[in-house]
């Protein structure tokens, strides 16, 4: 996809959404997905019913205008993971 | 830690020679958006090769649209760092993202393309969206 490293994958570089099997929702700029974990950078974390928010309606506002960065860095498990995929691929 | 400015000052060209207006001060900033008739263009530049990559030809080949901005601009993310944060001032309800660009018109921003609708596609993809802003709003 452009980057610099591609021996990182394809997703480094990008704004990833990563999807979990419960109300978590994490958006960030995608470093490396080792075997374990898909470690991110300028992250931010949306927990499903916090502030009346839905995860629809989270990614709808982030697909749109971004997300504020609440952690520099993150690794997510992938046992906990269902979907990565970049957020300007989604479309509402 | 900003780049080293001789490797940044090709990504800046590629823009000024465009003939896009560089403000590299807050003051300069300031001055240039207080006039808030018409449209205005604002390029939040980078040296991230991923999406910066692809903006900069993307707003080059969008320049090439007979619908233009009244006025376009440009600042450097992580090098003129006061300029970027008084840009970004004038479109605070937006995330900071870089690059990015913003579309104003009569002071009001109508179009902001964040990071994440530049990085990963081509540079003809995002001049689409800029020429569609221009059409729409110019």
């Amino acid at each position: 996809m452009g980057t610099f490293h591609d021996d990182l994958g394809p997703l480094h570089g990008i704004t990833v959404v990563v999807d979990t099997k419960g109300p978590r929702v994490v958006v960030g700029r995608c470093h490396e997905i080792t075997g374990k974990n898909v470690i991110l950078h300028d992250v931010d974390v949306h927990e499903a019913g916090t502030d009346g928010v839905s995860k629809i309606e989270y990614l709808e506002r982030a697909a749109r205008i971004g997300t504020w960065v609440k952690h520099a860095h993150l690794s997510v498990s992938l046992d906990e993971v269902t979907s990565i995929q970049p957020l300007g691929d989604l479309a509402f | 830690m900003p780049y080293d400015p001789v490797l940044v000052q090709p990504m800046r060209e590629e823009l000024t020679v465009l003939g896009v207006h560089e403000l590299t001060t807050a003051e300069e900033v300031e001055q240039y958006l207080a006039d808030t008739s018409g449209t205005t263009l604002i390029i939040v530049n980078s040296v991230c090769g991923c999406a910066a990559g692809m903006a900069r030809p993307g707003v080059r080949m969008a320049l090439a649209h007979e619908k233009l901005p009244d006025r376009i601009a440009t600042v450097f993310a992580g090098q003129d760092v006061e300029a970027t944060a008084k840009a970004r001032s004038y479109f605070a309800d937006m995330p900071p993202s870089s690059p990015s660009l913003a579309l104003f018109k009569d002071g009001e921003v109508v179009t902001f393309l964040p990071r994440h609708r530049i990085e990963g596609r081509e540079a003809m993809d995002v001049a689409g969206d800029l020429v569609k802003a221009f059409e729409e709003h110019c």
